[in-house]
């Protein structure tokens, strides 16, 4: 019970901000609650599966990329666009999974990361349909979902709202159900899970697919609401920062890529100010991290006040 | 031109960048085979072997070849130095977690670019070759008075290409012998075999592996060194680098240093000459694309011996 107060509360705050919050942060807050997503996709693999992908940007591309390409060359309007990125962002996870989960541990990674280079390159090779690393503009005519005006701020807010809402709430019930137990007993040992008579490879081709389609789903919403597509999205830089946003949070708990996307957005937010080399910031954290503080913010709440914290 | 010529003139800028990769790819390949850890910092170094030596030779007057000299010495050894530091502070300290390091090298990773952005600019800069003289190639042709030989415009290399070529062969034979014919060699093999039993053997595992790590980035930036005067000096340089010497470390086998040299021949040829012909972008999805599937379905790569 005091686990859905703590998330229904937090929405809740969300929620009430949308009516106090000035306007540069309001924006802010909308873009963070994206990639969030983005970052609990990406935990569900690596925080509670033990699956350390490089190549998450792959997802998020092929979303933002399905949803994109449907409306330029397609003509879709924004609800089938959506839609048909969810289903490239789960094909694409599909396919890796049934490449990749035949290997595990660091090759895992080195799979994933080439692949993920080969979808980067594949958008540059395109030229003509992607336009490149220059990218394409959604018009603003196209953003509209059910009559809903998504350029508009206090709309994009809130769509960015519901997609961060229903992740997280996906992500509560799937990590406390049975099958969210035995993802974390594959992550501690595989061998013992394998023994159970458990079918691992069946559990980890289901979350990879899960993950990915969620990247796909904040890759696409990350295209509707701020209306632009490029290559920079499908680049090593965003298979990364996924990475960076749960170390810093917390790996394997719920809150912990929201706070960890929250705090480094605003890091490099105040650092971009003072410096161009604003990645420097990101390297810092990750080799302080992986140093000090291998469990992450909300995984030390978990480690010093509250053990049971999903 | 016709197509001979020319494909003589990709085999031999592919050979350029074979002997470079083979350089950068086998000092991750030390690294990788001994200590087990997945250097994604690599192509930093190299970036920083080419910075440092454009910083050596503008900051030493006289003669190109003094200040070029120098720097094939000096940035090295600075290189080396730094990845020393970075293991005795780093990795160490993460017991050389395979997983962790592959997230702490990320991090060094931006961290290097990052500052040499801060401190060097964004600028691509040249270094001026110690030597430089044209050489033009013959051609055979068969005419209207029989075979005669020609001198296509165009077809030709400089005795500096020549040069990194004959240099890399010679390093690569030193890091043979060192591996295979001194004590120092037997130590980082007796290593990378048992680390457990080298430990108990007293042998100075920590030191080996600082030693490892440092001589596989000073490696690199020597690769550095000697392509700065064909290519420019740059932050971001590091990148295909390290993709490439990637591809030729997992094709030739993790580890395995005469299959990482075979591989980076075979992978710097076909990059040159498919560069030349179709899209280099193509060249690389399908480079990406074939490491991927080694790995997954031959995961001891196209010349590693089966469960080595």
């Amino acid at each position: 019970m005091k686990v859905y107060a703590l998330h229904v509360g937090l929405l809740a705050l969300l929620l009430a901000l949308h009516f106090v919050l000035p306007a540069y942060h309001h924006g802010n807050l909308a873009r963070v609650m994206v990639l969030a997503s983005y970052a609990m996709g990406y935990n569900l693999m690596f925080g509670y599966t033990g699956l350390l992908s490089l190549g998450h940007a792959l997802f998020f591309a092929a979303g933002m990329y399905g949803m994109g390409l449907g409306v330029q060359h397609l003509g879709l309007s924004a609800a089938p666009a959506l839609i048909l990125g969810l289903a490239a962002g789960a094909v694409v996870a599909g396919v890796l999974a049934a490449l990749a989960l035949r290997t595990a541990g660091v090759a895992f990674m080195i799979v994933t990361l080439m692949f993920a280079q080969a979808g980067y390159l594949s958008v540059l090779y395109f030229g003509a349909l992607t336009r490149g690393d220059e990218g394409f503009v959604i018009q603003q005519a196209d953003r509209m979902l059910w009559g809903v005006n998504l350029s508009d701020e206090g709309n994009r807010y809130l769509a960015a709202l519901l997609l961060f809402g229903t992740c997280l709430m996906l992500c509560l019930w799937l990590v406390r159900s049975p099958f969210g137990r035995v993802l974390v007993a594959i992550r501690e040992n595989e061998e013992r899970v394998r023994m159970l008579g458990y079918d691992v490879f069946a559990h980890k081709f289901a979350v990879m697919v899960l993950s990915g389609t969620m990247a796909a789903a904040a890759g696409a919403s990350y295209g509707l609401l701020f209306g632009y597509v490029g290559a920079t999205f499908a680049s090593v830089q965003y298979s990364i920062f996924p990475l960076l946003w749960v170390l810093l949070g917390g790996a394997g708990t719920v809150l912990g890529p929201f706070i960890g996307t929250l705090f480094m957005f605003y890091l490099i937010d105040l650092s971009s100010g003072v410096t161009t080399a604003y990645m420097l910031i990101a390297g810092v954290a990750l080799v302080v991290l992986t140093l000090f503080a291998p469990q992450g913010l909300m995984g030390e709440v978990r480690r010093r006040i509250w053990r049971g914290l999903p | 031109m016709e197509l001979g010529p020319y494909l003589v003139l990709a085999t031999l800028e592919g050979a350029v960048t074979a002997a470079v990769l083979a350089l950068t790819a086998v000092g991750l390949s030390l690294v990788f085979g001994v200590m087990r850890v997945v250097n994604i910092a690599h192509g930093e170094f190299f970036m920083l072997g080419a910075v440092l030596a454009w910083w050596i030779a503008q900051s030493v007057v006289g003669h190109p070849a003094i200040g070029f000299a120098l720097a094939l010495v000096a940035a090295p050894l600075i290189v080396g130095a730094l990845a020393v530091a970075a293991d005795m502070t780093i990795l160490k300290r993460l017991d050389y977690d395979p997983e962790r390091t592959i997230v702490a090298t990320i991090g060094l990773l931006y961290i290097i670019q990052q500052v040499t952005l801060m401190g060097y600019g964004p600028d691509a800069r040249p270094v001026e070759a110690p030597f430089n003289t044209r050489l033009a190639l013959p051609w055979f042709e068969h005419g209207a008075e029989g075979w005669q030989m020609i001198w296509p415009w165009g077809l030709g290399t400089t005795s500096y290409k020549l040069a990194v070529i004959g240099a890399a062969v010679a390093l690569l034979c030193a890091v043979w012998a060192l591996m295979a014919r001194t004590r120092i060699g037997l130590v980082m093999r007796a290593t990378q075999a048992d680390r457990e039993m080298a430990l108990a053997f007293g042998i100075p595992v920590e030191r080996v592996y600082a030693g490892v790590f440092g001589l596989g980035a000073a490696l690199a930036a020597l690769a550095g060194v000697l392509i700065v005067p064909i290519q420019q000096a740059h932050y971001l340089m590091g990148a295909d680098p390290l993709l490439l010497s990637f591809i030729v470390v997992i094709i030739g086998g993790l580890g395995s240093l005469p299959g990482t040299v075979l591989a980076a021949v075979l992978i710097g040829l076909s990059d040159g000459i498919i560069s030349v012909f179709f899209s280099p972008t193509l060249a690389k999805i399908l480079a990406t694309l074939l490491v991927g599937l080694v790995l997954v379905f031959r995961p001891q790569g196209l010349f590693g011996a089966r469960g080595a």
